[in-house]
């Protein structure tokens, strides 16, 4: 175990040590800091004192070490657009998008599971098969269609949501929540909806697939033999045998929510930090997009480090292997 | 060799293959449209009924409504954009850029990572971890997500280097498509390292590649006209899939305004442009390039399933 984990977290590193490599170019390389620091009129003799202060002119290496210690603290210096530090930016945009990561999650598994037992207790109602056809059909359309096809649907056409922004917000003090008021969940709900429902598809297969296995197994039998009603056969004894393998999928694919939310971020408005990395490429803002380059590897490095970790406590075979 | 050649074709005709695709409505079907989309594609200069160079066209135009509607043009039979642009002519180019995105990205990750699976795979060792290792580093991100990011970084460089004089004469409008095409396949170069890797592992244990290590044939050699072949129906199955996702990362890409320009549009671009006007009830310039993007897509998603479905031996009856 303790060997495994070594290992794990020796890969971790590495990847984040090669992310932080081409952020650190990036952030070398590209643009000039001192120009997008300054005004117009500061002297080359000023410019080249603001260069020493951060350090330019040191030789390479040292400046790389530095960029991770200051990334380490969460110092990625000042936005060029914003004129604000990066820390700050993502610090008031990263609750944005984990707030609607943690809706999307809730819907697709909360609806996929639902309707993914209902489709396996009714697998020959007709309604059942035409939503297995047209989840076939939704896997496999572009998410920012889905986004632009709800949004005409519900703004355009029917004037019930908003199309874009997060609504009113409350500050709890560590960050700004829309989740406390109705008008925030009015905004929430068809980005939530669009990027959750890749997840609620794979999620809903996997249940209906579990479902229909376990409802042949002999305990189920007997369950029913025993004269439990089908409510509880359904619920309590099929559907709990089916959750350990959606707990795993679904964790994994919070990375998936996590990667998607830029797109449904864009199509609306929606001001987490994924729309931050876009209008930071197009106004060439390097801080920003360094500095988001190694969020996204820590959050994906996390991801995957605690579902291997996860899968080590759940499944003793790879204990066994690995001792 | 013409004999050798038509006797190939009857067995080609003879196969399971064949007879699995007679069988299955669904991807005659589907193989159709995507003919019909290829044929569009390659056609668009000759059956596009207007020119859709900045230069001819006429602001007057402008937002004209489909032919079927109460202020319809019959010249425009599916409307035009806010510059006048024929939305039908724009489709055909613009799936022709689409595709040949899609195409060539799929095409070079395919290349990348069918030639480090097999070398991965024939070698062992630590050229296999290293190979390995680094496909596994980069499959933690979601091949979407590395494809915007390369595509993001890349385009803030060249911008960067425009500006500062660096770089004259090219714009990241001019390398944009060649951007794309590296930077998606460049995403999805570990899924066939690791097919090729796993078939090329079970194609040496047959006898006829010990055959060809006795004869002394170079490494090369070996892995290119013996095991590579062998290789070949898992590798087009995740092809066929690849390019569907290749060209529905493209689209996504050019909707996010880091894919290809406003000046020689693909489908994705087309649904960007056309996103600011739904508002003011002008859905023509959506709705029209999506239907083409989704035509496209779920049919050659079709066709890579019913493959994999028909090359798979288990399913075999």
């Amino acid at each position: 175990m303790f060997a495994y984990l070594v290992k794990r977290i020796f890969q971790s590193v590495i990847v984040m040590l090669a992310v932080a490599l081409i952020s650190f170019l990036l952030f070398a390389f590209v643009g000039d800091p001192v120009s997008n620091l300054v005004g117009q009129d500061t002297t080359i003799e000023q410019r080249e004192i603001i260069r020493e202060q951060l350090g330019l002119n040191d030789p390479f290496y040292i400046q790389f070490l530095n960029f991770i210690g200051h990334a380490v603290q969460g110092d990625f210096g000042q936005s060029w657009f914003w004129k604000k530090p990066v820390a700050e930016l993502i610090a008031s945009r990263l609750p944005v998008t984990l707030e609607l990561v943690f809706v999307s999650a809730l819907l697709a598994m909360g609806l996929g599971m639902l309707l993914g037992v209902l489709t396996a207790i009714h697998r020959y109602h007709w309604s059942a098969r035409l939503l297995l056809t047209v989840s076939l059909v939704g896997v496999s359309l572009p998410t920012f269609l889905i986004g632009i096809g709800l949004i005409y649907l519900f703004s355009v056409i029917l004037g019930w949501l908003p199309s874009f922004g997060r609504g009113k917000t409350m500050d709890l003090g560590l960050w700004e929540t829309s989740l406390l008021s109705a008008d925030g969940w009015a905004h929430i709900i068809m980005p939530a909806v669009t990027l959750s429902l890749f997840q609620m598809t794979l999620v809903l297969r996997l249940v209906r697939t579990e479902m229909l296995e376990t409802l042949q197994t002999d305990f189920i039998k007997f369950a029913r033999a025993r004269g439990l009603g089908t409510r509880t056969v359904y619920y309590r004894h099929a559907l709990r045998n089916t959750l350990v393998p959606v707990i795993t999928i679904a964790g994994l694919n919070i990375g998936l929510l996590v990667a998607f939310s830029i797109i449904t971020e864009t199509v609306f408005q929606y001001p987490g930090v994924g729309l931050m990395f876009l209008k930071a490429v197009q106004l060439v803002d390097i801080p920003v997009m360094s500095a988001y380059l190694m969020l996204v590897a820590l959050i994906f490095v996390a991801i995957n480090f605690l579902v291997d970790v996860l899968y080590f406590a759940v499944d003793p075979r790879l204990r066994t292997q690995t001792s | 060799m013409v004999k050798t050649e038509q006797s190939r074709l009857r067995v080609f005709l003879d196969s399971d293959l064949v007879h699995s695709f007679k069988r299955s409505p669904l991807a005659i079907t589907a193989t159709l449209a995507t003919l019909a989309c290829f044929a569009v594609a390659l056609l668009a200069p000759a059956i596009s009924p207007h020119c859709i160079e900045p230069i001819c066209l006429d602001l007057m135009n402008g937002l004209t409504p489909p032919a079927w509607t109460e202020y319809g043009d019959p010249a425009f039979p599916l409307g035009t954009d806010e510059q006048g642009r024929d939305i039908l002519s724009a489709i055909f180019y613009a799936s022709r850029v689409s595709l040949v995105v899609g195409f060539a990205a799929v095409g070079f990750g395919m290349v990348l990572g069918v030639a480090l699976g097999i070398i991965a795979g024939y070698f062992g060792g630590w050229v296999d971890a290293v190979i390995m290792r680094l496909a596994d580093m980069q499959l933690t991100f979601p091949s979407i997500l590395v494809a915007l990011l390369i595509a993001g970084v890349v385009r803030s460089i060249i911008t960067d280097l425009a500006e500062r004089g660096i770089l004259t004469g090219i714009t990241f409008e001019d390398v944009a498509v060649f951007v794309l095409i590296v930077a998606i396949g460049l995403s999805d170069w570990p899924r066939f390292a690791r097919v090729a890797r796993g078939a090329t592992l079970v194609e040496l244990n047959k006898g006829y590649v010990a055959a060809a290590k006795v004869l002394g044939l170079p490494a090369r050699r070996i892995m290119v006209r013996h095991v590579l072949p062998n290789l070949m129906g898992p590798i087009l199955v995740i092809a066929t899939i690849g390019l569907a996702l290749a060209i529905i990362a493209e689209a996504t890409l050019s909707f996010l305004g880091v894919g290809v320009p406003p000046t020689n549009p693909s489908l994705g671009t087309l649904i960007r442009i056309g996103n600011e006007y739904l508002f003011s009830g002008e859905w023509w310039i959506t709705l029209f390039p999506a239907l083409g993007l989704v035509t496209l897509v779920l049919s050659v998603n079709i066709i890579g399933d019913w493959l994999r479905d028909a090359l798979n031996p288990k399913l075999r009856r």
